[in-house]
């Protein structure tokens, strides 16, 4: 990727780049960026994936939730640099080349959605919740996502979608 | 032996058919506007006031103009030059799009800068240097009309005072009559707080002006493409035809995303000017801050009763803070908006309402947020209204409403003030939510936890609301009517592609009206690509919001359908070699009446349309139809919460929250019951927790999501939602009513009930919502009410 | 939502780190968990000129036992992990009852009990747990290590006791004498919302005599208040409903609580009252946690 900007014979106009490398969804990538670049900026407008949403200014909604080896964070709350050496997944990793992933199944199966902004937050956080724990309760789903915002829903759905995905994980798994 | 398509199975009316937009939402494939890149693209940020009311003495941007990457720096004098510092709003009043002489709300917009990217645009906003002086504010009713109150819109010819209407509806004589033979009069005073929608998604745009062809493109977060183009038409001075909007995917809209905002208008004049596209995406904190809000308004209401407890006459007065602007987005003709369908589905003589609005220090807003034009405040003001007398005549909550309920053989019934309801089983909506949630048990369970200090309570809410603006005699923004359209191609193939007027943010349109199609066409839904949202191929409408779009644009799509089959009748006839009269239809498929085996399906005629046309018959199988509702939809909900309140915090937790939706037909019974649970969760969120209000210098509490708690799924009570009651809409094609805003309308009476209800006090007649902790606490241990009004409280108040 | 612009090191050594500090002066920040200190940089309230992150510093994402009952934090040690924590839920109630409620599940991911002491909000949760359990602060710098009780580490609203050269490396809890008991009840309106009023107590006792106490409050005053004389109201007698109560009333005077748009002086103070009283009365299974609306008793139980 290049960045192009303003040269105005002005030393300090140089912007200080740092290079990192990380692997998002599989791949391996270098970039080249500003020490003040949000992660979901990096994931966003950087990489060019653009089904994690940011949704607020205060680290409350969610909206813009992956998976840094594999735990789930809130890209907008860690900087770019900080992924350095580190393995990202976004929404656009869950599916394999030719499936869906359970979660996102689920979500289609029991109308988890409506605008469709909140989503893939709520699918990576509840990716994680289902990696640790196969086989939660209706109320320790609950409390996995209270990090995340939905606004259409009234998550009842959302719940049923992800107790969805863990049954077909179950049975998978045999 | 007939052979038509099994409906459910083509997915027609009344399949839970899956949603076709998931496809992409759960790929990450959206394509919401902060999605969208155009070559060349700039980002643009605003400078907003600190200050709820101020002079502004001077703006020096000069540092802002001189950090690399910055391209325009707008300031409300530049604007002012080319005659767009203030702009027309929907409800005929003037707004700054940036300021010029004063600010006046904290967060409105004084400067833009469009720049390389967004970091460097929100450098140069802090290097903007604004000198103000603080002037008096005000941020309510009563302040605004208190003597020596400064005038905050003296930027307004014949503006002496910060009064913006004075309204009336009803029979003033008639409900005075009523009151002096009353046995009983309940009174009731109280506030239905400021709230924001908030959708997830914040509002913004991507104007793109093409020097090259002169035409203008605006991608942006808009629930009425149409509008915008009109509003941008006239404020920009654009011939409308080289403008084209575009409403892409919508993260939410829930109202907030109807008002045309100073953003989109900086965004499109720094394109015009840059002849680059610039793109500007609010933050969440701008949003709240600064776009349209909803509510805040203050009623004093009264009941005449007679004491068997038949509703003689009711008299409301509602005072709304309308904030800096009025820019509500409603039908013209009424100013407070549909607060007259108050009461409307209780059989009562008399009713009488006035309203007064007025300015204050605020954003500008009041119609938003799931509000079907005010019916939210009209249906909450009702119930608690309700509650109250019920109270008061210490009557049974439920046997009250139904003594007073508009009865199934009065329909059409005309409301107390005006309106025209059309059908409905109150009743028996009433008997399955008290069935559902064991009343009689739960009163007695509530007796005895009682003796024990136990409070529990339950809280009865109904509503019914006029859906589906409207009608061409009563219903227009800015003179604009508000039908709405439908455009059917169907092609040679039997495929078919629909477009409509509306504008879907989440509501599922690309699935609900293919299934239209399939009902009215046997074409199956998953035949029928569906695309709204571009002015430039999209029908004429008039967006969606108020629940407007299934009760007219659905209308409209069935009734292009119907016109496309009459056609295709025709080509029936022709392929039969029988006469028109000879046809008859069957769910995709026409047929010899006296030879039933011998008939086309709606697929041969299409092809027909195209290859084998009888003479002097147009080719093609297309059309479009524009729908005038005769009147308004008219859905009915009965919601029932139980709560257990803890008398020594005041925390309260929902036990149980049952909706009895009567809803006409329902399209997409799945997709009904997610609009449904969605509303409800809006009104438990409304009830408990969300709170945005203001204090005595103006500076706006709640303005981002720390402070302003929307609940998530650890807070938000599970549901139980009916549905056996169906009443059609006698006059709807299919006989739909609107749906997707009646449990935010009718459901926070319900909660806010249940509270009271629990605490059983007698001189705890009301709690402003958002029922907080502290407030019931307040309540319960001092026997008062608990008022929510800001200026929020500061330490030098007592509380008692 | 722009941070503006700054200096980033990312050292992997903790003297590399202490000596960027030291370069950096009171213009630079440490990044742990980041929880914090980048939602601050977003809205511009922190501006910092350089960014030590100290995330790639080896072996300190520790919590552990000594043989003695001392708890020690490593100063990487996440929320998440402590919330998942055997170790905390059979030996440490207070901070079981507190690892559940520290915002919400995301962040716990990444935020740090030790960046949040030092971040020193007079909102956060860990500073009135370790308050009331008597707990120290272990600060590194080029002239090595030292000890910082908690009551001297917290100096003021967002400022701490370390020089600017100074990293915070642990956070000791100090192995209880007597049987320890207590538990962290915090009042918030929604999970991730801040507290109108948190309480934590912690009562060790001896043959059913209480030996030591700590209670401290979360919100109500310009910093964590540690409530010492109300502490001090249960030693030297077993728990009773006399002790409790006065106890009680003496942690509601020293709260100091403002009327704001989440409660007024008076409910605020009544709240401590009442959550020192149940902690107290739910003494037997050391844990009861209340947020509040919809959450239920359980909730401090709940692993994610």
């Amino acid at each position: 990727m290049t960045i192009v900007y303003e040269d105005r014979g002005d030393e300090a106009a140089e912007v200080p780049v740092r290079r990192i490398k990380f692997t998002i969804n599989g791949q391996k990538k270098i970039a080249e960026v500003e020490p003040r670049l949000l992660l979901s900026h990096l994931i966003r407008r950087g990489v060019g994936l653009t089904g994690t949403h940011m949704g607020c200014d205060t680290t409350n909604c969610g909206a813009c939730t992956v998976l840094v080896d594999g735990r789930p964070v809130k890209s907008c709350t860690m900087l770019a640099v900080q992924v350095d050496g580190r393995e990202v997944t976004t929404v656009e990793g869950l599916s394999g080349p030719s499936e869906l992933h359970p979660l996102q199944e689920g979500f289609k199966q029991e109308h988890g959605l409506q605008c469709g902004f909140c989503t893939p937050g709520m699918m990576m956080a509840a990716k994680a919740l289902l990696d640790q724990n196969p086989d939660p309760t209706e109320d320790e789903v609950r409390w996995a996502l209270s990090g995340n915002l939905c606004r259409c829903t009234g998550y009842q759905n959302i719940v049923k979608s992800v107790l969805w995905a863990a049954d077909k994980l179950r049975s998978q798994a045999g | 032996m007939t052979q038509a398509l099994d409906e459910i199975k083509i997915g027609g009316l009344g399949a839970s058919r899956k949603r076709v937009e998931d496809d992409r939402f759960i790929r990450g494939k959206g394509n919401y506007t902060d999605d969208i890149t155009l070559p060349g693209m700039l980002h643009m940020e605003i400078l907003r006031s600190p200050l709820a009311h101020a002079r502004i003495k001077s703006i020096d941007a000069s540092k802002a103009w001189d950090i690399p990457g910055v391209h325009l720096v707008l300031t409300g004098d530049m604007m002012a030059t080319r005659n767009l510092a203030w702009m027309p709003t929907l409800s005929y009043d003037t707004q700054a799009v940036l300021a010029t002489d004063k600010v006046r709300f904290q967060g409105q917009e004084v400067a833009c800068v469009i720049a390389d990217d967004p970091y460097i645009a929100k450098d140069a906003c802090e290097a903007i240097d604004v000198e103000y002086e603080p002037l008096p504010v005000i941020v309510n009713p009563m302040q605004a009309v208190a003597e020596g109150a400064p005038v905050i819109r003296d930027d307004k010819e014949n503006q002496p005072d910060n009064v913006i209407f004075d309204w009336e509806v009803g029979d003033k004589e008639g409900t005075d009559r009523a009151f002096a033979q009353a046995d009983v009069i309940s009174r009731l005073k109280l506030h239905y707080p400021r709230s924001h929608p908030s959708p997830i998604e914040c509002c913004g745009s991507i104007a793109d002006f093409n020097r090259a062809t002169s035409k203008l493109t605006v991608y942006m977060t808009t629930q009425a493409p149409h509008i915008i183009r009109a509003a941008v038409a006239l404020v920009a001075e654009l011939p409308e035809h080289m403008i084209r909007i575009v409403s892409p995917d919508i993260g939410g809209g829930f109202g907030n995303k109807v008002p045309v905002y100073p953003g989109y208008v900086c965004s499109i004049l720094a394109s015009i000017l840059l002849e680059r596209p610039v793109k500007w995406i609010e933050d969440k904190s701008g949003n709240l801050i600064s776009t349209g809000f909803a509510r805040d308004v203050y009623l004093d209401g009264e009941m005449a009763l007679r004491k068997d407890g038949k509703i003689l006459g009711v008299r409301m007065h509602t005072d709304s803070d309308h904030g800096a602007f009025f820019s509500d987005a409603q039908p013209s003709k009424f100013k407070i908006g549909l607060m007259h369908s108050a009461f409307a589905a209780y059989d009562i003589p008399y009713a009488h309402l006035t309203s007064r609005g007025t300015y204050s220090n605020k954003a500008p807003g009041g119609v938003a947020y799931r509000c079907s034009f005010r019916v939210t405040e009209a249906m909450f003001f009702q119930e608690r209204m309700m509650q109250a007398a019920a109270a008061d005549l210490e009557m049974d909550q439920a046997a009250f409403r139904r003594m007073n309920f508009v009865q199934d053989e009065d329909f059409p019934h005309r409301t107390p003030f005006g309106f025209l309801t059309d059908s409905g089983q109150y009743a028996k909506c009433l008997d399955v939510g008290l069935r559902a949630v064991g009343y009689e048990d739960f009163r007695k369970q509530q007796a005895q936890a009682r003796e024990r200090g136990k409070l529990l309570g339950l809280g009865i809410s109904t509503m019914t609301e006029p859906l589906g603006a409207g009608n061409s005699r009563e219903y227009d923004i800015l003179g604009i009517k508000m039908f709405d359209s439908a455009e059917l191609k169907v092609h040679m193939t039997g495929k078919a592609i629909l477009r409509t007027g509306a504008k879907t943010q989440g509501q599922g349109h690309e699935t609900t009206w293919a299934q239209i199609v399939a009902h009215e066409l046997g074409i199956p839904a998953e035949d029928v690509v569906v695309e709204e949202g571009d002015t430039d191929t999209a029908p004429f409408g008039m967006g969606t919001y108020a629940s407007r779009s299934t009760p007219v644009a659905g209308a409209a799509v069935a009734m292009v359908s119907r016109k496309i089959r009459a056609k295709a009748r025709k080509l029936a006839a022709h392929l039969l070699e029988v006469s028109e009269e000879d046809v008859e239809w069957e769910l995709g498929r026409f047929y010899v009446r006296s030879a039933p085996d011998r008939g086309v399906t709606i697929t041969e005629c299409a092809m027909a349309a195209y290859s084998n046309m009888p003479d002097g018959m147009e080719p093609g199988l297309e059309n479009t139809a524009y729908y005038d509702p005769p009147n308004l939809t008219w859905p009915f909900a009965v919601y029932i919460v139980t709560v257990e309140v803890d008398p020594e915090t005041g925390v309260w937790d929902v036990l149980n929250m049952v909706a009895v939706d009567d809803c006409g037909v329902r399209i997409n019974p799945m997709i009904v019951e997610g609009q449904i649970m969605g509303g409800l969760t809006e009104a438990y969120a409304m009830a408990n927790m969300q709170f945005i209000t203001f204090d005595a210098e103006g500076n706006c509490v709640g303005s981002n999501y720390m402070d302003y708690l929307l609940p998530s799924a650890w807070e938000t009570p599970g549901f139980e939602l009916h549905s056996e009651v169906v009443t059609p809409c006698p006059h709807h094609p299919i006989g739909a009513k609107g749906i997707g805003e009646c449990a935010a309308v009718g459901g926070p009476a319900a909660f806010v009930n249940a509270v009271i209800d629990a605490i059983g006090d007698a001189s705890v007649r009301n709690i402003d919502m958002p029922l907080l902790p502290d407030r019931v606490w307040e309540a319960i241990t001092y026997h008062h009410d608990v008022s929510g009004a800001p200026p929020v409280r500061a330490d030098d108040e007592a509380v008692h | 939502m722009y941070p503006s612009r700054f200096r980033y090191e990312a050292p992997r050594s903790i003297d590399e780190a202490i000596s960027l500090l030291h370069e950096g002066g009171d213009e630079a920040k440490v990044l742990a968990g980041g929880q914090s200190l980048v939602p601050l940089m977003k809205l511009r309230f922190a501006s910092p000129e350089l960014v030590v992150d100290i995330n790639n510093l080896p072996g300190l994402d520790y919590h552990r036992e000594d043989a003695d009952g001392t708890i020690r934090i490593g100063a990487l040690c996440r929320h998440a992990d402590l919330e998942r924590s055997a170790l905390l839920k059979s030996k440490q109630p207070v901070m079981a009852a507190a690892a559940p409620l520290i915002a919400d599940p995301i962040v716990r991911n990444r935020g740090t009990l030790v960046g949040s002491l030092c971040h020193a909000d007079p909102q956060g949760d860990w500073a009135s747990v370790v308050t009331a359990l008597g707990g120290f602060v272990v600060a590194r710098g080029p002239a090595g290590r030292r000890r910082i009780g908690i009551d001297d580490f917290v100096t003021g609203p967002f400022q701490n006791a370390l020089e600017p050269d100074e990293i915070a490396v642990e956070a000791v809890i100090p192995a209880p004498k007597g049987a320890l008991a207590g538990g962290y009840l915090k009042l918030e309106r929604r999970v991730g919302d801040f507290a109108t009023v948190g309480v934590a107590v912690a009562v060790e006792t001896s043959a059913g005599t209480v030996t030591r106490a700590g209670i401290a409050l979360t919100g109500v005053g310009g910093a964590t208040i540690n409530a010492a004389e109300a502490a001090q109201a249960l030693v030297g007698q077993p728990l009773s409903e006399q002790s409790i109560e006065a106890a009680a009333d003496l942690a509601a005077q020293a709260a100091r609580p403002r009327t704001d748009h989440r409660g007024s002086a008076e409910y605020k103070r009544h709240m401590v009252r009442t959550f020192v009283v149940r902690i107290l009365n739910a003494n037997g299974d050391g844990s009861a946690a209340a947020d509040g609306a919809g959450g239920d008793e359980d909730s401090a139980e709940r692993a994610a």
